[in-house]
């Protein structure tokens, strides 16, 4: 099923299908390793549920909920 | 001249520490040309044969895009500057990501080697590296190394030195970037090799990849040296994003990025890397993260964490502070004693010493506050602070990192927006950043206390506590609503993504506290000073010159005459020949004390007479609207100096001399009788004071950090006539309906 990561839950994981933004959001994902067929785990969010914290290839990156938007991930 | 290395490689990687670690003690700090980004530089030394390198530490980037400032100084630096090796520090634990910045510098065509850092804890987390695998994969030398420990360093600066001698020139890597990209890519590639085009510095695969990657930077190089040929090489890009818009549904650089990361794919697949646990398993940093950032504990924490740190920079500051003041004060009384009475002696101990004086007394606290924030930010704290904040902060238009400047700069009421501004950097957003250093300066510092507490004490001295705490408040709520202001005005502009990444957490090493700690005071000590110490004088000058008309000073000397006359000789002759701080008789105690009221009367007499006067004095007609008279306006112009000369010179305004500001008694007197003050004047110089200029440091320091003059002239230009209008509106509707009145 293809969720958007907004809607991911705490301790999910899933595999990002797409990322859908171009200019400097789009380059800063990327740059973070954030691209399709990278595994990834939502670790926690902040106290007032934005941002969000996610596990990457062993590292952990936070992005914005409307920067997380753009991406979509397949999870079970 | 020695050959020059580059230290290149993702924040967190460990950079700075192996910086510190091969430089030592011989580096210093600069700025790259026109922009604020620091430029490090060092030199080391090999130990057996005295073999000198040149290092460059470029700032950390994830990147080789042309987006953040970091990135363009890395990418201009490699390009002009053409060092003779970069080392590329990779964290080994977290190598697929780190990769990403290698292979761009093996597209560039950088001759590189990299060093594989923090193996050791890599190990710890059950991650075997195969270096000389990947060496040979990516034709590069790779060395493990542990930065923190020294260990590999030697090994990496062999093999650096190595490249460095044989000037290695390296064929750029090519990878294939899928078949819709490849052939467009290779048609450029020829074009642009043709036509020669920015061929001079750069090499024409490159060129094309970045006019595929529509990198803001090299088109408009390109579009200056060739407008035509860059149109159709825009052209040509143009083709490939709308077709793989439509069958694909992605963008040429989304797709270059993800060949990237694919290459590294398949090179890491052919056992370069084993893991012996689950890549996503939490490790002791993740389960310190549990708490640290939890919903409800985090925030008390990071509450804790912040007071704690504002306690350690402005009570252990305390101590220093008072022996660099007391020093000055030693220096200018003993200087008043030698030197003879006139402008020399004045210009001397009032304009210098105090100016200096007034410059070092910051040092301490400069050098706590960077300690302090040096320990959050190395152990990896400061970024889980601004992780925590960032959504309140946001709805401002500024950046979860933005807090620290604010508590630092008097968000806790008696802080010091010097440091604050200066704290500013370690937010990495230009625009949150700029709009974060031009507003902490609302935020109350020490010095602007003495300047409330006397008006509280003089009109609401009930209320002293309330009123504080509304104090505080409108001041933090002033600063958000301002900077709100600024983003959606002077600031205009999207948010810069938040996209980060939350360090594990480490131990800070003391060397590395210290020299961060130490090259930043160094730098306010040596900019700020000069510059200060010249502002000092002309403000010194303003309030001095014109002196009084020799008439005028002979009325004084008369009065004073007729003082003396009219007491018995016995009496004159006891006052003039006791010692500083002997018991007095009493009736030569009363000659003393007339005597100092006509010389505080001169004093005041004077500082109407002067420019700084004269200025206060025409501005009356405007500053009338909100309720300020000449003597206001003058302590006003004074507080530029300092905030807390508003006091003393509405002493000297009022003809009691040199009021100490910890000592207000008499001025709060001479208010509250005087019939032109009220309850609701206060509540207006109090609006006014948090608002208005920035003191003269402060306001060099925002120029300096911002990088730019014209920020510094409109902190001053801007806020003035902010307070000034905030100061009208509350006078006018007060005098109106009739509130706060004696």
């Amino acid at each position: 099923m293809r969720i958007n990561l907004r809607k991911m839950h705490d301790n999910q994981a899933g595999i990002i299908s797409s990322v859908k933004v171009a200019g400097e959001l789009g380059r800063r994902i990327r740059d973070m390793g954030l691209v399709p067929g990278t595994e990834i785990k939502i670790q926690g969010r902040a106290p007032l549920y934005d941002p969000v914290a996610l596990r990457v290839m062993g590292a952990t990156l936070t992005l914005r909920n409307n920067e997380a938007d753009y991406i979509e991930v397949e999870v079970e | 001249m020695a050959p020059t290395v580059a230290l290149a490689g993702n924040p967190n990687s460990g950079k700075t520490t192996l910086f510190n670690e091969l430089t030592g003690s011989r580096q210093h700090v600069g700025n790259y040309p026109g922009v604020t980004v620091e430029k490090k530089e060092g030199t080391y030394v090999r130990n057996d044969d005295g073999f000198r390198l040149h290092i460059v530490d470029l700032p950390g980037t994830y990147s080789l895009t042309a987006y953040s400032l970091e990135e363009v100084v890395t990418r201009d630096f490699l390009v002009n500057q053409k060092p003779e090796v970069v080392i590329n520090i990779v964290d080994a634990s977290n190598l697929e990501r780190n990769l990403y910045l290698a292979i761009q510098f093996l597209e560039m065509g950088v001759p590189i080697c990299i060093a594989l850092n923090m193996i050791d804890v890599a190990k710890k987390r059950g991650i075997k590296v195969d270096a000389q695998k990947l060496s040979s994969l990516l034709g590069v030398p790779v060395t493990p190394t542990v930065a923190r420990l020294g260990k590999g360093k030697k090994e990496l600066m062999d093999s650096a030195s190595q490249i460095a001698r044989e000037q290695r020139l390296l064929t750029p890597l090519k990878i294939s970037y899928g078949a819709d990209i490849d052939p467009v890519l290779s048609e450029m590639e020829n074009e642009i090799a043709e036509r020669r085009f920015l061929t001079d510095t750069y090499q024409a695969r490159w060129i094309a990849l970045k006019y595929l990657e529509s990198d803001e930077q090299i088109i408009s190089k390109g579009q200056k040296a060739d407008p035509d040929f860059s149109n159709r090489l825009k052209e040509m890009g143009r083709k490939v994003s709308h077709h793989l818009l439509n069958t694909l549904d992605t963008y040429p650089e989304a797709m270059i990025a993800d060949q990237r990361y694919g290459y590294i794919k398949s090179i890491l697949k052919q056992g370069v890397i084993h893991h012996k646990y689950d890549r996503n398993r939490l490790y002791s940093s993740d389960r310190i993260d549990k708490v640290l950032t939890n919903r409800f504990v985090g925030p008390i924490i990071m509450l804790a964490v912040i007071a704690g740190l504002y306690h350690f920079t402005f009570t252990y500051s305390e101590l220093p502070v008072g022996w660099l003041e007391s020093f000055f004060g030693w220096l200018g009384s003993t200087l008043s004693g030698v030197l003879p009475e006139g402008m020399l002696k004045s210009l001397i101990v009032s304009g210098i010493i105090d100016g200096v004086g007034g410059v070092l007394g910051f040092v301490p606290l400069i050098m706590f506050m960077f300690f302090g924030i040096a320990i959050l930010e190395d152990s990896g704290y400061l970024a889980r602070v601004a992780f925590m904040l960032d959504r309140v902060f946001r709805m401002f238009g500024l950046h979860g990192s933005s807090v620290m400047a604010f508590i630092v700069s008097g968000g806790i009421a008696g802080g010091c927006a010097v440091p604050g501004v200066m704290a500013t950097r370690t937010l990495k957003s230009p625009r949150e950043r700029l709009a974060t250093l031009l507003t902490v300066p609302f935020m109350n510092c020490g010095a602007k206390l003495p300047v409330f507490a006397l008006l509280i004490a003089t009109f609401f001295a009930k209320y002293e506590a309330a009123i504080m705490f509304l104090i505080t408040l409108g001041a933090w709520a002033g600063a958000l609503l301002v900077a709100k202001l600024l983003r959606v005005t002077v600031i205009k502009g999207e948010a810069t993504p938040f996209v980060m990444e939350l360090p594990p957490y480490r131990m800070p090493t003391f060397k590395g506290l210290a020299i961060h700690t130490w090259e930043r005071t160094w730098q306010y000590i040596k900019k700020a000073g000069t510059v200060i110490l010249g502002l000092s004088i002309v403000l010194w000058a303003m309030m001095t010159f014109p002196g009084l008309p020799d008439k005028k000073i002979q009325e004084f000397e008369t009065l004073r005459q007729a003082e003396i006359s009219r007491v018995p000789v016995a009496i004159a002759d006891e006052l003039e020949a006791a010692q500083k701080g002997a018991e007095l008789s009493s009736p030569a105690r009363n000659l003393k004390k007339r005597l100092q009221y006509i010389d505080a009367a001169e004093a005041g007499a004077g500082l109407r007479y002067s420019i700084a006067g004269r200025i206060g004095g025409a501005l009356e007609g405007i500053s009338k609207w909100a309720g300020f008279d000449w003597r206001t306006n003058i302590a006003l112009v004074g507080g530029f100096a300092a905030k807390e000369v508003v006091v003393s010179t509405l002493g000297t305004a009022y003809s009691l001399g040199e009021v100490d500001p910890e000592e207000t008694g008499s001025l709060s007197e001479t208010l509250a009788r005087d019939p032109g003050w009220s309850p609701l004047l206060a509540v207006v110089l109090i609006v006014f004071t948090m608002f208005y200029s920035p003191c003269f440091v402060s306001v060099i320091c925002i120029s300096r950090e911002s990088g730019s003059w014209k920020w510094g002239v409109f902190a001053m230009a801007f806020n003035t006539v902010l307070a000034f209008i905030l100061a009208v509106i509350i006078f006018q509707i007060g005098s109106a309906l009739g509130l706060l009145v004696k």
